[in-house]
């Protein structure tokens, strides 16, 4: 009955700001490109269009956390865990992408906005993340859906409070900022829970049946066995 | 590419297809976490239009596309049914895989032109050599591989084979100095 709408449309927050975070979505998914590069081989290209697509189709499938209030997968520490921090970025970039021009979900103008938040700084977050935990986690299917659940809750959060911060800078009513705040903090930890649960669930399945497809599971090291001798040596 | 990667690759799009083409019906229609806030402070009527209170929905301004024939996760002509949802869903999860596999194959890091090692953006600067000097004499790609074969030793031994015979085929594929490097470890 009512249109869909998932992300921040037009006009909620004001022109120059939208402007200011199109500049440093077009500047940070440069930088995304650069060092995607490096990670993208023939086997990596395909399997970071496959993120891409399932990441539209399970951003389509709200769930309910409150009576009134659903949430939505934001994917970038999925996108992470199979794919690495750059091409991940991309990947959820080009869901938004997709979603504004050919779905009219996401405002045209707040799109550097919807960037910024969910592919660059939920991202970004995510993959904090990821990177710590895979060092003591074990590298197992269990191990690496844990650290995606965990890094989904606080990837999704901060995402939200990315928002707030947007909104500070550019807001166009005169609402509390402290009450938005806590509201979408708090929604978004339950809609982070959530999306951990999926997150995990994909990413465990995948490491039972191609590990070797699991980024997480490939590029970080459990041991930092490269640390102690060099710096005991500069101390001393 | 491999037929196992093939074959992973059109598992993976079909789960997508079926969660965005069917399971998509059975989401939720209540407005999402931001949509929820930015109507906090409002009142609404029986439709859904704003009758009083201040919140961020009422600044909102029509979406530039909102006529496009995909607007709002539906087909134009086809009103807001499963039919409608379910065809929309499929033609973006088609899209975002068209899309996301063509501009990342596009540009993926190719085997320099004779020579062995990868294409020069994995430079020394690689992430693979962020790790420590062990790494810088693995060569990228390795781990990954060491890791599924390991695994799927426990329930069959073929899969040492079949990573060499599947190596083999990407060479006459046209992948030579990069299926001869992983051939040669």
């Amino acid at each position: 009955m009512e249109t869909v709408a998932m992300h921040i449309a037009n006009g909620i927050v004001d022109g120059p700001v939208s402007a200011l975070f199109a500049a440093v979505a077009v500047i940070a998914l440069a930088f995304c490109v650069w060092r995607a590069r490096i990670d993208l081989d023939d086997r990596l290209a395909p399997m970071a269009g496959l993120v891409a697509a399932f990441i539209f189709a399970v951003q389509m499938l709200n769930f309910q956390v409150l009576p009134g209030v659903s949430g939505h997968l934001l994917g970038g520490t999925l996108a992470v865990v199979l794919v690495g921090p750059w091409v991940g970025a991309l990947c959820v970039s080009t869901v938004l992408i997709v979603q504004c021009l050919l779905f009219a979900d996401g405002g045209l103008t707040a799109l550097g906005l919807n960037i910024t938040n969910m592919a660059l700084v939920g991202t970004a977050a995510g993959y904090l993340l990821v990177a710590g935990l895979m060092r003591v986690l074990p590298k197992t299917p269990g191990g690496v859906g844990a650290t995606a659940f965990v890094g989904s809750v606080v990837g999704v959060v901060v995402a939200s409070q990315a928002f707030v911060f947007e909104y500070w800078l550019g807001g166009t009513t005169e609402l509390s900022l402290a009450t938005i705040a806590g509201t979408m903090a708090g929604v978004h930890t339950l809609i982070g829970v959530g999306e951990g649960l999926i997150a995990a669930t994909t990413v465990a399945t995948v490491a039972r049946v191609r590990p070797d497809l699991v980024y997480a599971l490939r590029r970080f090291r459990t041991q930092p066995a490269i640390v102690p001798v060099p710096v005991a040596g500069g101390v001393a | 590419m491999t037929r196992r990667l093939g074959w992973f690759l059109a598992g993976g799009l079909l789960v997508a297809l079926l969660l965005a083409g069917v399971v998509s019906n059975f989401a939720s229609g209540s407005p999402d976490g931001l949509d929820a806030t930015a109507r906090q402070g409002c009142t609404f009527g029986p439709d859904d239009e704003i009758t009083g209170g201040t919140c961020m929905l009422q600044q909102e301004r029509e979406h530039q596309l909102e006529g496009s024939p995909l607007a709002g996760y539906g087909i134009r002509g086809l009103g807001d049914g499963a039919l409608s949802t379910g065809l929309s869903g499929v033609l973006g999860v088609l899209v975002t895989f068209g899309i996301g596999a063509g501009v990342f194959w596009l540009a993926r890091r190719r085997p320099a032109p004779g020579g062995r090692g990868p294409g020069s953006p994995a430079g020394p600067d690689g992430p693979e050599n962020r790790n420590g000097p062990d790494s810088r004499t693995a060569p990228e790609g390795d781990t990954g591989r060491e890791s599924a074969t390991g695994r799927k030793s426990a329930a069959g031994r073929k899969s040492a084979a079949d990573w060499e015979s599947t190596a083999g085929r990407e060479s006459t594929a046209g992948r030579e100095s990069g299926a001869a490097r992983e051939a040669g470890v």
